[in-house]
């Protein structure tokens, strides 16, 4: 074959196999890449994702920032171990509104994809501040700082704007409204109506640190307590081919 | 400048590439190592085959294997459901009472409860169920809302407290610090402490008796022993869910306390939530 015999043309000239090199990724990467973007099952549709509140958002931030991912996944896989233990098998759909996902790679401790409504809002708190007073055997370091610092939600619409530009749909509204809903959520007693019309009859609306600011552990328990429990897994019908 | 090596008779061909003399032998690559590396590209070939692969217009080719990660898990849940199935049945046909009566059933429920409870209770209350600090100990004799098998069921079904369920089990201490003074607060802690023998300020315990009675005992009974109908608890037996020490009580009567407990009637199916009344009635306390 006498194009392999050419080989030479490209080893001895370093601008042509720079070139030859990037086209040869450009086609990897076309071929792997692309479909994801066209192919219809990707990501299958499913009933009740939205994007996150902004107390949820302002959680979610909280939990990159203290890289709880680096011990924790968010990705049940399809394996019955898995699913006895954790739940529903997670799908592609229910990570559609994180940028950046947090599958994770490592359990240092359990996956989380599931853990809302798992525990009670006052297990969390006193599981931030002191993992070992409820689960002796755990390893994970006190976050009870966070019930100190207090946040006001100033800059949560400017997250979530960044997050509408790479296409969570958050509507006009709810740009608008994200500090008056940033602190509704965590405020049983506020006027909340707003808050649910936008978000859904489905957010919880609770003290969910508990004391009467509004602090770091708020954001983060609301985050938790959130996880895994947005799709309605009652109408859903797996997809083998997926 | 060195001396030219000396070709030898049956040197390979060098590259033609030279450096201050030195040359490069153009050896062919070992036959062992040029097979393996065919042998992979074919094997990457029949791999896409046989697995799901190659990205089309609508999906990708599903394989001739069919071979799905989706359906291998169902399969493998639906063989173990149904080889429990027979028991799962009976479980649920078989009255709670009835049930330890069945040395076989009582055996599959409590190890199936166990299994459950080490998944879904253990991190609330402990790998071995002697509870934490807010989280009940399932070992002992004291039982906020009734220790009998049909209140751990009902409990278990429909939890406390929670948001859940309508059928939630549901009582509230009132903070007291709104209600009473700072003095007849530290007199009912005294008095409430009193009940179980701790050390206690003879005075302030006497005068706390009538704050306890008048605000106190419509839910903790006049003698202090609780109310399990409403989940009060018997304050006279030692047992604290949140402390008995001076600073933990007055803590609880100021602020008061508000355990919740999620319901699992969506989370685990009928024959789980018996199985795991079974194991936690047998643990010690069962009524």
């Amino acid at each position: 074959m006498a194009i392999l015999d050419k080989h030479k043309i490209l080893e001895t000239n370093a601008t042509l196999l720079l070139i030859f090199s990037f086209l040869v990724v450009t086609i990897g990467g076309i071929v792997q890449i692309t479909p994801l973007f066209y192919l219809e099952n990707t990501i299958e549709k499913v009933e009740g994702m939205r994007p996150y509140t902004p107390l949820e958002m302002a959680g979610r931030e909280i939990y990159i920032r203290e890289g709880c991912y680096t011990c924790h996944s968010q990705m049940i896989r399809p394996m019955r171990d898995e699913v006895e233990r954790y739940g529903h098998y997670s799908l592609a759909a229910e990570s559609m509104y994180d940028h950046p996902f947090q599958w994770g790679s490592k359990r240092t401790g359990p996956d989380l994809a599931r853990v809302g409504g798992r525990y009670s809002d006052q297990w969390h708190v006193d599981h931030l501040r002191d993992p070992q007073s409820v689960v002796p055997e755990s390893v994970m370091p006190k976050y009870g700082f966070l019930e100190h610092r207090k946040i006001d939600g100033k800059y949560i619409g400017d997250i979530m704007a960044a997050n509408a530009v790479v296409g969570t749909p958050y509507t006009e509204e709810m740009l608008a409204n994200a500090q008056a809903d940033f602190r509704a959520q965590a405020d049983p007693d506020s006027d909340y109506d707003g808050l649910l019309e936008r978000y859904g009859d489905k957010v919880s609306v609770r003290n969910f640190d508990g004391q009467p600011e509004l602090t770091e552990a708020d954001a983060l328990v609301a985050y938790l307590q959130m996880l895994g429990t947005l799709v309605d897994f009652s109408t859903f019908t797996p997809d083998p081919s997926r | 400048m060195s001396k030219t090596p000396e070709k030898l008779p049956g040197d390979p061909n060098t590259t033609g590439h030279s450096w201050d003399g030195i040359e490069e032998f153009d050896n062919p690559m070992p036959r062992w190592w040029l097979w393996t590396f065919y042998v992979t590209i074919i094997w990457g070939v029949i791999y896409t085959i046989m697995y799901p692969a190659w990205p089309l217009v609508q999906s990708a080719t599903a394989g001739v294997l069919g071979w799905s990660s989706r359906e291998l898990v169902q399969e493998e849940m639906v063989a173990f459901e149904e080889a429990n199935a027979p028991w799962n049945a009976k479980l649920v046909e078989t009255s709670l009472e009835d049930i330890s009566k069945d040395a076989e059933l009582q055996q599959y429920a409590v190890n199936a409860g166990g299994a459950v409870f080490r998944t879904w209770c253990a991190q609330c209350h402990g790998s071995g169920a002697q509870g934490a600090p807010g989280f009940p100990n399932l070992l002992d004799d004291a039982w906020l809302w009734g220790g009998s098998l049909e209140d751990i069921e009902y409990t278990v079904a429909y939890g406390i407290r929670n948001e859940e369920s309508d059928d939630a089990r549901y009582s509230e201490m009132p903070a007291f610090g709104e209600l009473l003074e700072k003095d007849e607060i530290t007199q009912v802690v005294q008095y409430v402490m009193s009940l179980t023998n701790a050390q206690t300020d003879d005075a302030a315990a006497q005068a706390g008796k009538v704050v306890f009675e008048d605000n106190c005992s419509a839910c903790h009974g006049e003698d202090g022993k609780g109310d399990v109908s409403q989940g009060a608890p018997n304050l006279t037996d030692a047992i604290w869910l949140y402390g008995g020490s001076q600073e933990a009580l007055t803590e609880t009567v100021t602020y008061s306390r508000f355990g919740v407990m999620p319901a699992w009637e969506n989370r685990l199916t009928d024959a789980q939530i018996r199985a795991v009344t079974a194991y936690v009635h047998q643990l010690g306390g069962g009524q």
